[in-house]
């Protein structure tokens, strides 16, 4: 039985040549495939959010990208944020209401969802889940239960009077005891998810319901005009 | 903005979210390993500690790909560190005990192919921890993988000298096993809320 | 040469059933759990998973002379990783739904034991063409396995397959079946049919080696 042939160590150019190769080679697919998809998911992003934001807010003609400056106040800005808010604008260039995007904590994963405020009303009037893993069949249920989205008919946000914070923070409670507009009325067998639904709205409110009831008039019709 | 405790964030990764028996990561090492109680403890030490250092590499490398802008690079950055520190641990392990490293044999450098330690990293990402928090996570994640790899061991040597009938031995008793784990884990849900 | 030609073909085909990666070699569990709750996941994670392995083999095999045999996993890994990344982005170009629904599992992908393990047994060893077989016939063998438990799933799970509802309201839904322990269970299922079917295979094919003088 011959012996096992040995193999000549590997010569340091090879390796560095293969290595070096290898990395070039899969560097160059990997951006020449970033750069030809980055404009269609784009293009993915944008429409799906323009779904969406017309899902919650139908009122809405036309709509103008808001963000928040480092003082806190309303800046226009054509910038796609992970987390956009938007004001909505009938035909007649009227604000009809502001579109929001929350995320946070769920049972499984991080929960997306884009909420409807109305000045005239003071309170939450759309809502729809942009992004979610919770449980099918349990926590996905904020999707489509009828009672649960119910809620956001009319989900009061009135602020204080000094403007500064929600007059009573968005709760969830459970299912069949909500008394008040401003809490929601859980799914009983998806309570973390219900909470956290609950517990999303109240913070994202918290910190947009006051700073849009102060500098969003400002952005009145001509800024609009201009942009159609 | 960290609304979640950090103990929370242990309790769910070791417990309610079971990297193992509610995301269905790190399976094949799982099924592998977990014949003996012995190996399955020594896997779970392993994982655990490159579980630890792969978060903290992640943490630092996705600063700099921000810092750069090029989110592309992730998968492929992730995965060479994971795989760097796994060939960093064969060589600890053969050093401080050669015995467990003979134990452990090809598992070892499978930990590299472990989708635990990968889904780990892609997950404090994508939910944007902070440093104490991803390692807490990680620290979780490792407990409670080795905590169901010892369960499960426990389980199939138990299993192992029952009455099975040939058709059900070896993996098929073993996911149903690990089905009927995952459904008793899926109790802890609403745990250190 | 017919002998050639027979190999060929049977490069392809033994990634069906005979060394089926999910039955019989038992690699690539992580996804073939996670992401088989509908049917439409399943399919798309096997289309996926096949591309990458498709491509991450031939890629191997034609630069096969050129990695020296210390550098072999890490230019594995590296060029596994490229096509994982490529997929990611061709799917989140594709549809956003879609990415959403797989999640973090695509990514998973550059960690299937199955791709690291043929590129290392098979393409690492052979030519361009037979691992481009060997690795279609693996992929077509993983999705169809991953959509045998992403139909039962899904079926007794959420009463629909495809997304399109089946029986009336009546059926009432095992929501285990879309849960995690629903996925061990569904493949436990299936494996113990495929063992059976495999002893009975061998059974018969040893009663025939016995009366057969």
């Amino acid at each position: 039985m011959t012996a096992p042939v040995q193999q000549p160590p590997t010569s340091a150019w090879s390796m560095y040549r293969a290595i070096v190769g290898i990395g070039a080679l899969c560097g160059l697919l990997i951006v020449t495939v970033y750069q030809t998809t980055a404009a269609r998911i784009r293009e993915n992003q944008e429409r799906f959010l323009a779904m969406a934001v017309a899902q919650v807010l139908p009122a809405a003609h036309s709509t103008l990208g808001v963000a928040l400056t480092e003082d806190e106040r309303l800046v226009k800005t054509t910038d796609t944020d992970a987390l956009p808010v938007f004001l909505g604008y009938d035909a007649s260039g009227n604000l009809v209401g502001a579109v929001v995007t929350a995320e946070g904590m769920g049972y499984q994963d991080k929960i997306r969802v884009l909420y409807a405020y109305s000045f005239d009303l003071d309170a939450i009037v759309g809502f729809k889940v942009l992004d979610s893993k919770e449980t099918p069949g349990l926590g996905d249920r904020i999707e489509k239960e009828a009672h649960f989205l119910a809620n956001f008919e009319k989900l009061d946000a009135t602020l204080t009077s000094d403007g500064d914070a929600l007059l009573h923070p968005i709760i969830t409670v459970k299912q069949g005891q909500k008394t008040s507009a401003w809490e929601l009325d859980g799914i009983t067998g998806a309570t973390i998810t219900s909470e956290a639904i609950g517990n999303i709205l109240n913070n994202s409110a918290t910190v947009w319901a006051p700073i849009l009831e102060r500098d969003a008039q400002a952005f009145a019709i001509a800024e609009v005009a201009e942009d159609q | 903005m960290s609304e979640v405790s950090n103990w929370s964030i242990f309790v769910d990764a070791a417990l309610i979210n079971n990297f193992v028996l509610a995301y269905f990561l790190g399976i094949c090492p799982f099924f592998g390993v977990s014949a003996k109680l012995e190996t399955a403890v020594r896997m779970g030490g392993a994982v655990s500690f490159v579980m630890l250092v792969a978060s903290v590499c992640a943490y630092s490398i996705n600063l700099l790909l921000d810092a750069v802008n090029a989110p592309y690079l992730r998968i492929i950055s992730y995965i060479l560190v994971i795989a760097s520190t796994v060939q960093l641990v064969e060589m600890l392990i053969r050093k401080i005990s050669p015995a467990t490293f003979r134990a452990m044999g090809i598992y070892l450098p499978l930990i590299t192919t472990n989708c635990a330690i990968l889904g780990l990293a892609l997950f404090q990402t994508n939910r944007g921890y902070g440093f104490t928090s991803a390692v807490v996570y990680a620290l979780g994640a490792g407990a409670g993988f080795a905590l169901a790899l010892v369960l499960m061991a426990g389980v199939r040597e138990k299993l192992d000298l029952a009455n099975v009938p040939n058709l059900v031995k070896g993996t098929a008793a073993a996911l149903v096993v690990a089905g009927i784990l995952s459904m008793s884990f899926m109790g802890f849900a609403g745990l250190g809320r | 040469m017919p002998g050639k030609d027979v190999s060929a073909t049977d490069d392809f085909v033994k990634g069906l059933w005979r060394d089926n990666p999910v039955f019989v070699q038992v690699l690539g569990m992580c996804p073939a759990l996670a992401v088989s709750n509908t049917a439409i996941n399943a399919l798309t994670m096997g289309l996926a998973t096949t591309f990458v392995l498709v491509m991450s083999g031939m890629s191997v095999s034609a630069l096969r002379n050129f990695i020296p045999r210390e550098a072999r996993i890490v230019s594995f890994i590296c060029i596994i990783a490229s096509f994982v990344t490529a997929v990611d982005y061709v799917i989140l170009a594709i549809s956003l739904e879609l990415h959403r629904s797989l999640g973090a599992f695509i990514a998973l992908i550059v960690v299937n034991c199955l791709i690291l393990g043929r590129a290392e047994a098979f393409a690492s060893k052979n030519t361009v063409a037979r691992s481009t077989l060997d690795a279609l016939g693996m992929g077509v063998g993983f999705t169809v396995a991953l959509l045998w438990i992403g139909v039962v799933r899904e079926i007794l799970g959420s009463n629909s397959l495809f997304g399109v509802a089946l029986f009336p309201d009546a059926f009432q839904t095992w929501t285990v079946m879309v849960l995690p322990s629903g996925g061990f269970f569904a493949m436990a299922m299936w494996l113990l049919l495929v063992n059976w079917l495999k002893t009975r295979q061998t059974e018969t094919r040893s009663q025939i080696q016995e009366s057969t003088p």
